[in-house]
């Protein structure tokens, strides 16, 4: 049933590391984070990993497996071979602190960029109305675990640390989108993605799709939607032609 | 500080398989159209009027006078142009700024990134923030552009069904309906297209009929990747099967008249 | 000894899922400088596990419903031991609190005319829980976490500063209250990261810890959930009630064993999924209780007319309270009718079409074939029942959330008496929000009341500092991995869902051993992210609480809601009238002692009927 699995896993920290193999049991119905803590009750008990629910819910273990940023815990070992040697690394975008640990306070300083929900001053609590069909769209990107792979595995950032300023990166244009399309938000979210979130700086190669644990289609139904509410208001010659004439604010 | 790993990728599959294939793909379908829009001959089946779409609509004074059918307002081209060259920049302005096939020439071309979670190779990055990228934002005038080509094509595809000898249907007329079905999904598949007739609203609960196409549209809009590639294929295919029928190398295959 | 982090704040909140976000809502908004500290990333509160919905009486679904519905729900549930006027208030608040959340930026799930869609859940009368799709516990945690953002941009426009009045500290333990002449003078914990310390001096300290589940084997409860909240109100001198009720969930996942404990909400019965042992029997008909015979079907036609047409029907067994359900579980396995791997059938396949499965159990249908290879559309889910949730903690009081400690304050699972002997589904998440929200209140009172505030005294720090490197200098050689095996199998074995008293005697004793051990827990290497020291600390918190739990279900000699003695197996109205209290001895020992419940305010008594309460009530009580 148990069989001994190769893995390779990135030490270190800030100051230096490097991959270190190790061969661990493997047992029938496992995931990667059951290999990792068994790693570390039994062969490096000061291995750093960041985990919490295991169960694909919070968002914790985002590391990266063979080079593929995926959650530990939901990442079956029956996925392998066994014969295959499992390379386990931290996320790349983020820095190091120990480990499989990093740093994701990258993420926090931008979801502290985006202007909260603003509904309509009139409106008390319990009065809010709200149709399903119009809660859906935002309701998906609300499924978001901010587990952070979409924002690690963007090349946006990944490969060009520089872009870290101006870019919310996916996660937190997908929230930029979620309150442009809440019914009842009254924000006005569209030229600032372009502006102040980077949107621009997108060019919709997908990873983030590609990684997302929850499935959410975030470039399809969030970056690209918003995009083309940029071009209504900022690339439509009508409107660019006329807040030309009447300078108007766009 | 990041941690330090110098391999540009962990990744153990065959990640570079897919851009190499999309290259290989489009290098192919460019040398084909290019050679199709210079040869400037065969594309007009007289006998049973197959336009290929390449062509269509012709509308230079050196097209073929029965394949021109919206008359020749245009003077004749000086050199080595050719009448597609008035409609090339609008079929190839929808498909460069269409949101897949911009994935597909980003990770495959030029390989920002070549896969996920593999380094790209450029120093810097600019996205699509700057001149000429930021012009992809102007993808639904092509998509309006597109939109009336395609209803060119439509109305080709139906005059075929009346030839030299009156009413027929061959494979060439089945070969140009599947033509224009398959570009009629692409089109309509388009994100903007999804966007102008739904997406952009707030509330679809005060807009029933839009809410019901923007529902259709969006379920087309997840094969978009592959109505892209068919279409394009089958418009090569389809020219092919004209280029062939109108040099002569083959007949067409007559199932009525 | 290297330089100590100090900081100074008005209100400091322990714990950052629901009630600790809600009460720091308050404090902020109350003007207090405010600041959460949590174990985990903020935003990963073990809250985001909660799947089904809040329970709030807001009658969207079914007009009938009110607050007096909702408490009478609840003390049913609690088998009338609960804290009524917690009860109460929880019933009452509980649709401002989900209202107050879209508010926040939630989205609910809606009914047809836009209101918040309510579903049906076990032990409510109507459709009560507000809910989307089965992750309602991440849209709470989100809207909460978003709101605070929210606050945090409105300091930054008026200071400068986003954390002036309102941060968070992630990825932090509170080894240790500092307690000065009996008030709180502050607390004393340590970066997981670096494990550097650090002492915080605040007047108010709120409790929002969460739960105990991590000393049992099989549980529904993330590593966070070491009772750190119980046990540091222990040792600041504040007392435990209820400790002996552990809510025992139905449906956790038996298979594979990685995952074995790991939730199947209950809306999967709510929404219609079935119960059946392996002889295709639904034998839930066969485990209704006296109490509950009125108010639930007697056959498979009446239980499945209800999912279409509640009023004129009987609702099915399925969805009696979770202790009935859990036991009836644990009972058909005893007796061999279990599957394959020790649990019972939970099959929802047959019951709806697959698109309605997936659209309405999102998350069930991922996590199935995920993590069990197991498509819950075309097949049956194996499930028994996991130690989810304890119903006992600090002894509060209802309006405020004080502790009898001045200056300590709890909210959510942490506090106790709320929930009495057994918790309704989603009625955790509404105490989150009304209970967090008042002892946010009442701790910023309570600061902003305090003439003098409290200073942590150089030798209690000293001391908090002296406990916490303890396992680093400790040479007994003992694993905290392994002490933390021992004591989760005894637990789980011995002071389990089913209890007899030569067991939970048996269990006390390996205690003790346990105790002596854990004295000489080593562990190696350094304190920068150290997960074993961090579970040696953690053990301590988890075998004083495991010790409460085991004593009290000694001293219980009843059954009742999530205490089930095996050699008392019957309801004993003498007992409701009483509570058990757990508070510290010594420094690692404690006391359960008995204590009268308070009567329950005779105009809340009105609302059941008179034939109810003697199912409930003594005689006397009842003034006959």
């Amino acid at each position: 049933m148990g069989y001994q699995g190769n893995f390779r896993v990135w030490r270190g920290d800030e100051d230096g590391g490097g991959l270190e193999d190790f061969t661990v049991e493997v047992n029938e119905g496992e995931v990667v984070l059951d290999v990792i803590h068994r790693l570390q009750a039994t062969q490096a008990g000061d291995l750093a990993v960041r985990w919490n629910c295991k169960a694909g819910k919070c968002g914790s273990c985002s590391a990266e497996i063979n080079g593929r940023p995926r959650l530990l815990c939901m990442t079956r070992m029956s996925t392998f071979t066994e014969g295959e040697t499992i390379t386990i690394t931290p996320m790349r975008t983020f820095p190091i602190i120990r480990d499989l640990v990093t740093d994701v306070s990258f993420n926090y300083t931008k979801a502290r960029e985006i202007p909260s929900f603003k509904p309509p001053k009139d409106l008390a609590p319990g009065e809010y109305r709200m149709q399903q069909i119009d809660v859906e769209r935002s309701q998906e990107f609300r499924k978001c675990i901010e587990c952070f792979l979409c924002q690690d595995t963007c090349h946006v950032i990944r490969d060009h640390e520089e872009n870290k300023e101006a870019f919310a990166g996916p996660r937190f244009l997908m929230r930029v989108a979620e309150l442009e399309m809440h019914p009842l938000d009254e924000g006005g979210r569209t030229v600032a993605a372009q502006e102040t979130h980077g949107l621009g700086l997108c060019n919709i190669t997908k990873c983030c799709s590609e990684v997302c644990p929850e499935h959410i289609k975030i470039t399809d139904n969030a970056l690209i939607p918003m995009k083309e509410r940029v071009a209504d208001r900022k690339y439509d010659p009508v409107v660019w032609l006329g807040n030309k004439i009447f300078r108007r604010q766009s | 500080m990041r941690a330090q790993i110098s391999e540009r990728t962990l990744r153990t599959d065959r990640w570079w398989l897919s851009p190499l294939l999309t290259v290989a793909g489009l290098g192919l379908i460019s040398v084909y159209a290019a050679i199709r829009t210079f040869m400037n001959d065969y594309y007009w089946v007289s006998e049973y009027h197959y336009l290929t779409p390449m062509y269509s609509p012709c509308l230079s004074a050196e097209c073929v006078p029965a394949a021109s059918h919206f008359g020749q307002p245009l003077p004749e081209l000086p050199g080595f142009l050719t009448p597609p060259i008035f409609i090339i920049p609008f079929l190839l302005g929808f498909r460069i700024t269409c949101y897949y096939y911009r994935k597909a020439y980003y990770r495959a071309a030029w390989m920002s990134p070549p896969a996920c979670a593999v380094a790209e190779p450029h120093k810097t990055y600019t996205g699509e923030t700057k001149a000429p990228l930021i012009a992809q934002n102007l993808h639904r005038y092509f998509f309006y552009a597109a939109s009336l080509l395609l209803l060119v094509n439509i109305y080709d595809a139906i005059t075929a069904f009346v030839g030299e000898k009156g009413f027929g249907i061959g494979l060439g007329n089945i070969i140009l309906l599947v033509n224009v079905g398959l570009l009629a999904a692409y089109t309509a598949s388009c994100h903007s297209c999804r966007h102008i007739m739904g997406g952009k609203l707030k509330h679809f609960s005060k807009h029933p009929v839009r809410y019901w196409m923007w529902q259709k549209i969006s379920k087309l809009n997840a094969k978009h990747m592959q109505l892209a590639w068919a279409s394009l294929i089958f418009v090569c295919l389809t020219d092919l099967y004209i280029a062939l029928v109108a040099s002569g190398v083959i007949g067409d295959l007559r199932i009525v008249n | 000894m290297a330089e100590l982090e100090r900081h100074s704040f008005d209100v400091l909140v322990i714990g950052a899922g629901g009630a600790g976000l809600r009460a720091a809502i308050e404090a902020r908004e109350h003007g207090m400088r405010t600041a959460v500290l949590c174990k985990s990333l903020f935003g990963k509160a073990h809250t985001v596990m909660a799947e089904g919905g809040i329970a709030a009486a807001m009658g969207n679904v079914n007009s009938n419903d009110n607050w007096q519905v909702h408490f009478r729900d609840t003390m049913r549930g609690g088998k009338f031991l609960n804290n009524w006027r917690m009860a109460e208030l929880h019933a009452k608040e509980a649709p401002d609190r989900v209202w107050e959340l879209e508010t926040y930026g939630a989205l609910f799930d809606r009914t047809a005319d836009g209101r918040v869609s309510q579903r049906n859940f076990g032990g409510h009368e109507y459709p009560r829980l507000a809910h989307v799709g089965d992750r309602t516990g991440l849209e709470l945690i989100r809207s909460l976490q978003q709101k605070i953002v929210s606050l945090q941009q409105e300091d930054h426009a008026e200071t400068g500063d986003y954390e002036a009045k309102l941060k968070v500290f992630q990825e932090f333990t509170v080894s240790d209250l500092l307690i000065e002449d009996g008030r709180v003078a502050g607390a004393f914990g340590y970066w997981r990261e670096s494990g550097r310390f650090v002492l915080f001096t605040a007047p108010s300290v709120i409790l929002a810890t969460g739960g105990i589940g991590k000393s049992f084997k099989v549980t529904s409860n993330s590593w966070e959930y070491t009772g750190d909240g119980h046990a540091l109100a222990l040792r600041a001198g504040a007392s435990l009630i209820n400790m002996e009720f552990i809510q025992f969930h139905p449906t956790g996942m038996v298979w594979p064993p990685s995952v074995k404990g790991i939730l199947v909400t209950e809306s999967v019965r709510g929404d219609g999924g079935v119960l059946r042992n392996s002889e295709g029997k639904r034998f839930m008909f066969d485990y209704i209780p006296e109490v509950f015979k009125e108010k639930y079907a007697d056959s498979e036609a009446e239980g499945d007319r209800w999912y279409t047409d509640a009023d004129n029907n009987r609702r099915p067994p399925e969805l009696l309270p979770r202790d009935e359900v859990a036991r009836a579980i644990n009972s058909e396995v005893k007796a061999g009718r279990g599957t394959e791997h020790g649990g019972v059938f939970l099959d929802v396949s047959t019951r709806l079409p697959a698109e309605e499965i997936t659209r309405r159990l999102p998350s069930m249908h991922h996590q199935f074939k995920e993590l069990a290879d197991v498509d819950i559309t075309a097949q049956p889910m194996e499930v028994g029942p996991t130690c989810h949730y304890v119903m006992g903690g600090v002894e509060v009081d209802p309006d405020t959330g004080a502790s009898s400690v001045p200056g300590l304050f709890a909210a959510g699972e942490v506090s106790g008496g709320m929930h009495g002997s057994n918790r309704l589904g989603g009625n955790s998440l509404s105490d989150l929000l009304v209970f967090g929200r008042r002892a946010g209140a009442g701790a910023s009172d309570y600061a902003a009341a305090l003439s003098v505030r409290p200073v942590p005294s150089e030798a209690s720090i000293a001391e908090a500092e002296r406990v916490a490197l303890a396992p680093f200098s400790g040479d007994g050689g003992e694993n905290p991995y392994t002490l933390h095996m021992e004591l989760q199998q005894t637990m789980n074995d011995l002071v389990g869902i089913i209890r007899k008293a030569e067991e939970i005697e048996r269990a006390l004793e390996r205690l003790e051993g346990l105790k002596v051990r854990a004295r000489t827990l080593t562990v190696e290497g350094h304190r920068q992210f150290n997960p074993g020291w961090h579970l040696a600390l953690d053990l301590r918190n988890m075998l004083v609480v495991s010790e409460c739990v085991a004593k009290a279900a000694l001293l219980r000699t009843e059954s009742r809601g999530g205490h089930t003695r095996d050699d008392y197996p019957a309801m004993d109205s003498d007992w409701r009238r009483k509570l058990l209290v757990c508070t510290a001895s010594g420094p690692s020992e404690v006391d359960v002692v008995e204590k009268p419940q308070i009567p329950i305010r005779e105009d809340l008594l009105d609302l059941f009927d008179r034939g109810e309460l003697e199912k409930y009530l003594t005689g006397d009580e009842l003034g006959s």
